[in-house]
């Protein structure tokens, strides 16, 4: 029997905590959430489905998502706005007591001033985690949309 | 009691101060974007529909647009692209309902017409009925209810499509100087589809044109432009209308030294916050100069796409016009067959700077659909385009509305207005 590298209960809960803070848009605790040399990134399903690497947020590296957050929180300009994001089905793919594979569905709900609520994005989320100082990392996330097209913007990552 | 003042309804007829004022009716009235639809989309113009890396082999098809109408490019079995209307020509159902794939014919789901690849109706189930009974009269002519099919021009790894015999050779129309921009990015190697971006901005489709040939905007409310030093009013910058007004091209040469210097102008700035470092500076640096020219560019090729280059992102902006109020954006991004590795990070790593969560583009669709219905709430009203005089010539400066002002000396002639 190899070591588990985590629960089931435990993945769970270190989805919502890092859906947490982008909820509260607490951007700058979001980059702890992954390790130094990770990969980040919100990709269309029609790029992933088709083996196109493009992604309209692609951070290689824990650098790049900390540029991310400061680009939006000191000079990016937008509509101010709520995301409240709801993960279900969080299931472990595998795990070889060193790095977990996982995934779960995310909705995202964007509400806007004078305007009703509305998806922003609807996907499912795909993982690479390990555990780095006896805390979980994703060493890769991909969140993986399956909108046809992103709603007049995206600035808050997934 | 106040006697407030009745609003006229706008008469459609264009301010007397001619270009220098656009009146705001254009933005949402929906005579003008029919007469548009038929003046530029359908008519004498060349329109863009893909790149030729998304349809590789014989039967590889993608779907795409001109203007609104849904449009199916597929590679023929003799190797060139055909361009057709995605409208079976029986009762009008669309035809082809996957985005990008693989066929030997086009067959409509509805009745299962079935087409070839360039278009020609083949065949029809009960063309001749069942059992005796039904079927289609003697005189129906095959050959007459083909697929509507477009002419097409391939420049390097673009392929455009028109409606209309008499466009010009694409050549002519796009004029030499867009000609030698288009190929320095597109004809010289074979492309590589990197992928897409898709977006949805509920503004009207000329805001978001204009927005790109407004330099004026750029270092003002992208401050990530400014402040990382990639575009500034102080820097090397040509704003440079081009065939009457119906094309543009901007471009700056890179000057990695810009960021680190203050200038009057930078001062005039608000946005620039020097205390602000960027840790993965390969995104906003040109790593590679591969076009060995230390430039930087963006060109408009009227009516449908801005083609970008951002030191070694490339990727053409595909607008689509989906009513008055609303356009989608098609973010084709694309390298070369031949990219490395290293070169094929960088390309996805600086595409994060442009396309719907872009540094330097977000905020263009931010304001955009927040604009547009307060241009809808004053029909009546004008905008103002005096930044740079009142002319249309090429000008070396950002702070200039020179390309909006020749757009709409173009935009004029053609409709009448």
């Amino acid at each position: 029997m190899t070591k588990a590298t985590a629960s089931r209960a435990e993945i769970r809960d270190f989805y919502d905590d890092c859906a947490a803070v982008l909820d509260a848009e607490d951007l700058a605790a979001f980059p702890a959430f992954f390790t130094q040399d990770c990969l980040y990134r919100v990709i269309s399903r029609e790029n992933h489905d088709d083996g196109l690497d493009h992604a309209p947020i692609h951070c290689r590296g824990k650098a790049m998502i900390i540029d991310r957050v400061t680009s939006t929180r000191e000079v990016a300009l937008y509509q101010p706005r709520s995301l409240r994001h709801f993960i279900s089905g969080v299931r472990i793919l595998s795990d070889d007591g060193d790095e977990i594979r996982s995934s779960a569905n995310f909705l995202i709900i964007e509400s806007l001033v004078e305007q009703e609520p509305q998806i922003l994005m609807v996907g499912r989320y795909l993982d690479r985690i390990v555990r780095e100082e006896g805390e979980l990392r994703f060493r890769e996330r991909s969140c993986v949309y399956d909108n046809y097209h992103i709603r007049t913007t995206l600035v808050i990552p997934a | 009691m106040t006697t407030a003042a009745i609003e006229t309804p706008p008469a459609k007829c264009w301010p007397e101060d001619g270009i220098t004022r656009v009146p705001a009716w254009i933005y949402s009235d929906p005579d003008i974007y029919a007469r548009e639809m038929q003046t530029f989309h359908y008519g004498k113009t060349w329109n863009f529909v893909g790149l030729d890396c998304e349809v590789p082999e014989p039967g590889s098809f993608k779907r795409s647009w001109v203007g609104e109408r849904p449009v199916i490019m597929v590679r023929d079995h003799d190797g060139t692209i055909n361009v057709v209307e995605n409208r079976c020509a029986h009762r009008g159902s669309l035809i082809c309902w996957e985005t990008r794939g693989k066929a030997r014919d086009l067959s409509c789901p509805y009745h299962h017409w079935s087409y070839d690849l360039k278009g020609n109706l083949m065949g029809l189930p009960f063309l001749r009925g069942a059992q005796g009974k039904g079927g289609m009269p003697r005189g129906f002519d095959k050959s007459q209810h083909g697929l509507t099919r477009l002419r097409v021009a391939v420049r390097g790894g673009t392929v455009w499509a028109t409606y209309s015999e008499d466009t010009l050779s694409f050549e002519e129309y796009t004029g030499p100087e867009i000609l030698e921009r288009l190929d320095r990015l597109v004809s010289r190697r074979p492309l590589r589809l990197v992928g897409y971006s898709r977006q949805m901005v509920k503004s009207n489709w000329k805001l978001y044109w204009e927005n790109s040939r407004d330099p004026y905007h750029a270092t003002l409310m992208h401050p990530f432009l400014s402040t990382f030093g990639i575009l500034r009013t102080d820097g090397d910058y040509h704003s440079v209308p081009l065939e009457g007004g119906k094309h543009e091209y901007t471009y700056s040469q890179f000057d990695p030294e810009l960021r680190n210097r203050t200038s009057e102008a930078s001062q005039q700035i608000k946005s620039i916050s020097n205390d602000l470092k960027i840790q993965d500076t390969e995104v906003v640096t040109s790593v590679i100069d591969e076009f060995n020219d230390g430039m930087m560019g963006a060109f408009q090729l009227f009516p449908t796409v801005l083609v970008q280059q951002y030191f070694n992102c490339l990727v053409v902006r595909h607008m689509i016009p989906k009513g008055p109020g609303a356009h989608e954006l098609a973010w084709t991004y694309f390298g070369y067959a031949d990219d490395d590795e290293k070169m094929r990070e960088l390309r996805l790593k600086q595409s994060n700077l442009v396309g719907p969560a872009g540094f330097v583009s977000l905020e263009d669709s931010e304001v955009l659909s927040l604009m547009q219905p307060v241009v809808e709430s004053r029909p009546d009203s004008q905008q103002v385009l005096e930044m740079g005089g009142h002319g249309t010539g090429a000008q070396s400066t950002m702070m200039t509305e020179t390309l909006i002002r020749a757009f709409y000396e173009f935009y004029r002639r053609e409709m009448k207005l």
